[in-house]
């Protein structure tokens, strides 16, 4: 056999491992530096949301007060009894609301961008937002306020209607591997026509209580309480904890179907796993604060752009810098137009439109 | 050689029996047959080279070896039946690399099929990484995304993920179509020496037959989904047979022993007037 070029066949030598897991983890393992970063951002986002508002409490009494809230800690707070009365009861309630919603709409935005291998997937693009407004819509409007926390009928109406427009739109688009843009196309029509019978159920709904629906439905973050917290989130915890466990699914799915199922991967079974969990999270997400658009979209690129292109990184880090964007938009939405609020969905559009935009520009690819 | 696998190589573990072997084997897409009934042996450590005109079913057959079509008829391994990605890596003409992805993460994925559903990539798993990229040559690449890599680069990137899936059975579809001719046979004495330092089995759908006749053991020529010949290139490349499957003349020429393939030469038509 003639040879013209040799096949290396130099013996790995006992660095070459390591040097090639420092390559890998370059590229998909976590590095405890942009985890601590996020984790930081959060921080810092949520002390100055917890301190700014119509009552501007101090951040260092914010933070002993919060920090004597510790078990076996005591420290002094410089807080009033009622200064803590507002941080504990209303500021806080809403501060984790904001960040579970930030942080449910973040990882489900990065985990359809994995499995339609779509970097303009969005659970607001594709429908899936529109679908669960209609089916909360259906269960508040019509008085199905069953049930407690996680198990009452508005998230599970929002589920249905949300699980019924991702399959269409995936089914009108002909399968889950269409060109992004007809995957895209078909959401806006998915959207447009759960928006008109959301908008044909209002319709249909008493003065007062169409209002109240359509208040959510811009997408707010008003609590009473704990109670939209409590809801949402054992969701974030336990359909999150599901999508950070299939983190390397995603990477595969990369690849496309026929490779993935050439290297060993059921590319149908783990797609089904992600976009049922995904669509669980927005709808849970959507239930509490209304249709937030562009959160989902607009955080795994940011991510995308300053760390790496594997699920293993963008979907943990997504959670947390979801958080922190949606508690430092709804610290403006709160604030700006003070004392009256601006629904949070609509900063979220304001900012996110453009970002959109920006991705389409370059072109569409990276997911 | 070291050989890179934790496992035995398949010419000692499959005792004597074929690498693979299919009986009957058809393939129906839309309604209609497109690969009739294939039967065919591959020994251990055998090339054997799928030559036949484009949509003859060269990548049908190829699809339905890994799995990836529904067939009918048997398809049995060295292990046992039924395809199994840790029987058989596949190397797709055209691979779909990832924007941004690295060539380690790359190549690490072809360990997926040794991973349980939840589970990440061991220890054993990044060494094995390790050992494919070196040995192909691609060390110095393992952090370099896919995407920046030039196309023989990226061949051979694509080459190490099978070789990490450590199956004795490689599917190469097409594997140097977008190469130019230097990588071309760059990339096949890259499989022809790995197949004779492990004993790697390799079936191949080649476009080029000289190529095919250089590499490959034996020769298997398939026509409408049908095989029409199989066995050495001597046997297999007969001019007849070739023009008639390939619908135009064709000559065999013997150059240094290596049998090429070139269209026969015909009465070159003159512009009228013109005076020789």
């Amino acid at each position: 056999m003639i040879s013209l070029r040799p096949v290396p066949q130099r013996a790995p030598e006992l660095g070459s491992t390591r040097e090639l897991e420092r390559a890998v983890d370059r590229s998909f393992s976590l590095s405890w530096s942009a985890l601590l970063g996020a984790a930081v951002m959060v921080l810092l986002v949520g002390l100055l949301s917890a301190s700014s508002g119509a009552a501007g409490l101090p951040i260092a009494g914010v933070t002993s007060t919060l920090v004597d809230r510790l078990p076996g800690v005591s420290v002094p707070t410089s807080l009033s009894e009622q200064q803590q009365a507002i941080l504990l009861q209303i500021r806080l309630p809403r501060l984790a609301l904001g960040m579970l919603v930030g942080a449910a709409l973040g990882m489900a935005g990065a985990a359809f961008q994995g499995v339609f291998r779509n970097p303009l997937a969005d659970p607001y693009l594709l429908g899936v937002s529109a679908g669960a407004g209609f089916g909360a819509v259906l269960a508040l409007g019509f008085g199905l306020d069953l049930g407690w926390g996680p198990f009452a009928a508005v998230p599970a109406a929002a589920f249905a209607g949300a699980l019924l427009a991702v399959t269409a739109s995936a089914l009108v688009a002909r399968g889950s591997f269409a060109s992004p843009a007809t995957l895209l196309l078909s959401g806006v029509a998915m959207a447009a026509l759960f928006s008109a019978a959301q908008t044909f159920a209002l319709s249909k709904l008493d003065e007062t209580r169409s209002r109240e629906v359509l208040s959510w439905l811009f997408g707010r973050l008003a609590t009473s309480g704990w109670d939209q917290v409590i809801l949402l989130a054992p969701y974030v915890v336990v359909c999150g904890g599901v999508l950070l466990m299939h983190r390397r699914h995603l990477d595969v799915l990369r690849v496309g179907d026929d490779e993935a199922r050439a290297l060993g991967l059921d590319p149908a079974l783990s797609r089904l796993v992600v976009i049922v969990a995904a669509t669980l999270l927005t709808a849970a997400a959507v239930s509490v604060s209304g249709l937030i658009a562009f959160v989902g979209l607009v955080v795994p690129h940011m991510v995308r752009l300053v760390t790496s292109h594997s699920y293993r990184v963008i979907l943990p880090l997504s959670a947390l810098l979801g958080a922190a964007l949606l508690a430092g938009v709804d610290i403006g939405a709160r604030t700006l137009v003070a004392p009256s609020e601006l629904p949070v969905g609509v900063i979220t559009a304001l900012v996110g439109a453009p970002v959109f935009a920006i991705v389409l520009r370059r072109g569409v690819r990276g997911a | 050689m070291a050989i890179t696998t934790g496992r035995a190589p398949a010419s000692t573990r499959a005792a004597g029996g074929p690498a693979l072997r299919t009986e009957d084997l058809r393939v129906r897409y839309q309604g209609v047959e497109v690969l009739c009934g294939v039967d065919l042996q591959v020994a251990p450590g055998e090339w054997l080279a799928v030559i036949g005109p484009n949509g003859a079913g060269k990548s049908t057959l190829l699809r339905a070896l890994a799995g990836l079509v529904p067939s009918t008829g048997t398809i049995t391994y060295s292990a046992g039946a039924g395809p199994a990605p840790r029987e058989v890596s596949l190397v797709p003409q055209s691979p779909l690399l990832p924007d941004g992805m690295t060539a380690a993460e790359y190549v690490l994925m072809g360990r997926t099929a040794h991973l349980g559903w939840l589970s990440r990539e061991s220890r054993t798993d990044r060494r094995i990484a390790a050992e494919v990229l070196t040995r192909l040559g691609l060390h110095a690449l393992a952090g370099r995304p896919v995407t920046a890599l030039s196309g023989g680069e990226a061949q051979r990137v694509v080459l190490a993920r099978a070789l990490a899936q450590q199956a004795p059975l490689m599917l190469l579809d097409e594997p140097t179509s977008a190469l130019d001719l230097g990588h071309q046979v760059g990339v096949l004495e890259l499989v022809d020496g790995l197949r004779r330092a492990d004993g790697l089995s390799v079936v191949a759908a080649m476009h080029d037959l000289s190529t095919a006749a250089r590499f490959a053991d034996r020769l298997l020529l398939i026509d409408e989904g049908r095989v029409v010949a199989v066995g050495a290139p001597a046997e297999v490349l007969d001019p007849n047979l070739l023009s008639r499957v390939y619908g135009t003349s064709l000559t065999v020429r013997l150059i240094d022993g290596e049998r090429v393939v070139l269209p026969a030469a015909r009465p070159r038509t003159r512009p009228e007037g013109q005076v020789s």
